[in-house]
């Protein structure tokens, strides 16, 4: 089969991806720097007999593709920092209502408007801690234009699979870069599909079945007519204020995550065999601090990368191993200081961990980079 | 023997439902029922879709595909309901602070759409879930917990604000009027394209209590001696007229609907 | 509910009934009262016309027609 090659921005890769994963709904509203993933969506579902639309706002946006996934289709919504913001209640919903949804937030400058058209990893706990309650969330961060093709499939897989809300965080850097890609046949693209009860069942629409963490999800409209609410319910779906049983819809919540890290965690590791050092960082930085490692290995300093690809639930186990076995942790990202207070809390004292930031509009250079190492060292 | 509306279209283990007694809420939720049940819709393809508040109870205890979603935002989930499968009838069950203060952006562009949601405001008047606050239909110089001097703000006609919005099916009736109700209720699922019944109801409890409008059914002959259809009051002297508010069916036209107009887009691409 | 009025009788749902009294108040026949509990009862079943306007205002599905049992 002959492989299709595009020159593709990160943010029309990121439609390609989410086309090939069965895409079928996509709701949004324009923001800078994640429109081109609602002009290309409007231009291509129709064509597959999908359905696009414009909502009069942000939160509208995902309320619509939360609407549009009960009745089966898989849906996405794409923004940027101010309107990721507004859409954090209804990310709860979807996580409480185990609803799947993708969610892409290819981040700029922030805070408020902030920089518009500028790379920010400022969005980083907001897109664990962002919606208001314990919750359940899924992250994933691309650092290339194939990788974000390969990471919208998967969090359209993993939304399906956990019946919980995926969070694509990009960056413009990833999202406005244009790389060659190789957009593989359908065939070799393992996709999934949510589980739907059997015509006939008996269907309670949340309860679980030995052992399994994920209810079956039928389709409104399919013949099960069953209750969704954003309030506590029980395995029926109807609202309960039992503390007991909020209590045992809690702990399945968090276990469908808290039970599957292997499934979910997923990282790369450049050089990191022999290292001494260590730089975590991730999305678009990842790559100065490729180009970083290779200028210092050159300079014969032993140094790896630990790049999270699933940035939540954080790839605690391991951090926390890579971090016995060298000297020091940078952690290199474009904000104050998020990720670095992850590593702290993992590494526990087992090495020295800095942070080297940036938040102003700018990407990290690989200079800046290896200044700041150099420091450290 | 039981209730044979109750039976066919309610979810019988959860009634009877949390209302107050002689809230007005319980009257309207039977009309759409009722009005279902004449148009002969099977049960497997409505969906009653609702936001947060006392009205936005309601699905939980009628017996279709129901969606209770988070503060102001159902109109924008059933946007997405509707669209994903057009095949489904689709309601929209929302309060008064629910839909035009919370919810507004996405009522008046629901009805800009011309989308097909039938939109049931179950106006009280006044926000009853948290306990009394002033809302945006409640009357100027009218009390609330949080207007507790008299309310200075102007209300919004609802009915009219989704005729200017664009919608192509817009009525008005009480909890009182029910077989004017029914008759609208039923119009109004059956249109096709974006349409509104905006029922008035009673709070007894909060909105009652507070201006002392009496007992519920107080409450009741106040909409039974205030609230006169439209088309009846064209036809009265103007002294009859005095200080009452319209009723009735008030827009109801055809124009082009949403998801027919993006299907047409589909049907074409294929080409 | 093709059934013929005089198949029909009114019954009622204590159980459901929260009392508030606009069935009562609004019966044209005024065949209905409250009982010692505070909920409505029928008082006059022979002069009960069998509008059915009781059931289309009664909030809490507790009055409505049904056949003769």
């Amino acid at each position: 089969m002959a492989k299709k090659v595009k020159f593709l921005q990160g943010n029309e890769a990121c439609v390609e991806g989410a086309l090939m994963a069965g895409m079928t709904f996509y709701s949004g509203y324009p923001i800078t720097p994640s429109t081109e993933i609602a002009e290309l969506s409007a231009e291509k579902l129709p064509r597959i007999g999908g359905k696009f639309i414009q909502m009069e706002d942000e939160i509208a946006g995902i309320a619509a593709a939360i609407g549009a996934s009960l009745t089966g289709a898989k849906a996405m919504t794409a923004t940027s920092g101010p309107g990721f913001s507004l859409k954090q209640e209804n990310i709860g919903y979807a996580a409480l209502a185990e609803v799947p949804v993708v969610i892409v937030n290819v981040q700029r400058g922030g805070p408020s408007t902030g920089l518009p058209t500028a790379p920010g990893q400022g969005d980083l706990m907001q897109a664990m801690w962002g919606t208001h309650g314990d919750h359940p969330v899924i992250c994933l961060t691309p650092d290339s234009v194939k990788e974000t093709f390969d990471l919208t499939i998967r969090a359209f897989n993993l939304a399906e699979k956990y019946r919980t809300p995926v969070i694509l965080l990009t960056d413009e850097i990833t999202g406005h870069m244009r790389e060659k890609i190789e957009i593989p046949d359908a065939s070799e693209i393992e996709v999934y599909n949510r589980i739907k009860p059997n015509q006939g069942d008996e269907y309670k629409a949340y309860k679980v079945y030995d052992g399994d963490l994920v209810p079956k999800m039928a389709d409104f409209g399919s013949g099960f007519r069953y209750h969704v609410t954003g309030l506590m319910h029980d395995e029926t779906g109807f609202p309960s204020n039992s503390t007991k049983n909020a209590g045992v819809l809690m702990n399945r919540l968090m276990a469908k995550i808290e039970d599957n890290l292997d499934d979910l965690i997923t990282y790369e590791e450049v050089e990191v065999a022999d290292a001494e050092y260590l730089i975590v960082s991730y999305g678009g930085t990842a790559r100065t601090a490729k180009a970083a490692i290779k200028t210092l290995r050159n300079e014969g300093i032993k140094v790896g990368l630990f790049r999270p690809i699933t940035v939540w639930p954080f790839p605690e186990k391991q951090v926390a191993e890579l971090s016995k076995k060298v000297k020091n942790i940078l952690v290199a990202e474009l904000n104050y200081g998020q990720m670095v207070r992850e590593v702290e809390r993992v590494v526990k004292g087992n090495c020295d961990v800095r942070h080297c930031g940036k938040a102003n509009g700018e990407v990290l250079t690989p200079e800046e980079l290896i200044r700041a190492f150099k420091e450290v060292l | 023997m039981n209730h044979p509306l109750a039976e066919g279209f309610f979810r019988m283990e959860k009634l009877p439902h949390i209302w107050c007694p002689g809230c007005g809420h319980g009257i309207i939720m039977a009309s759409i029922a009722r009005a279902i049940d004449k148009l002969g819709l099977d049960k497997d393809k409505v969906c009653i879709v609702s936001g947060i508040g006392c009205s936005s109870r309601a699905p939980g205890y009628m017996d279709f595909n129901t969606l209770h979603t988070t503060h102001g935002r159902a109109l924008a989930f059933a946007t997405g309901v509707k669209l994903a499968n057009p095949e489904l009838e689709v309601i929209v069950i929302a309060g008064d602070g629910d839909l035009s203060a919370i919810g507004g952006n996405h009522l008046i562009h629901a009805a800009r759409r011309n989308i097909g949601l039938t939109t049931i405001c179950f106006n009280n008047n006044i926000y009853g879930m948290t306990g009394g606050q002033y809302s945006p239909t409640t009357p100027t110089s009218e009390k609330g917990t949080t207007a507790p001097y008299g309310n200075i703000d102007k209300p919004f006609d609802i009915t009219q604000l989704a005729i200017g919005a664009g919608a192509t099916y817009a009525a008005k009736t009480t909890a009182y009027h029910v077989p004017q109700m029914d008759k609208l209720m039923e119009a109004a699922i059956a249109h096709k394209g974006f349409s509104l019944v905006e029922a008035i109801s009673i709070c007894p409890t909060y909105y009652g209590r507070k201006n002392k409008k009496g007992s519920a059914v107080d409450m009741m002959n106040f909409l039974k001696d205030s609230f006169i259809d439209h088309k009846v009051a064209e036809k009265l002297p103007p002294e009859k007229k005095e200080g009452k508010f319209l009723i009735g069916e008030f827009l109801n036209k055809v124009e082009p609907e949403y998801t027919e107009q993006y299907d047409k887009i589909i049907a074409q691409l294929k080409k | 509910m093709a059934d013929s009025k005089e198949n029909l009788t009114i019954h009622i749902n204590e159980a459901w009934c929260k009392g508030c009294g606009i069935c009562i108040a609004f019966c044209p026949k005024k065949v209905l009262g409250f009982n010692e509990n505070g909920k409505v009862t029928m008082l006059d079943r022979e002069n009960c016309i069998k509008c059915g306007m009781c059931q289309m205002r009664c909030p809490d599905f507790a009055i409505f027609l049904g056949g003769k049992e």
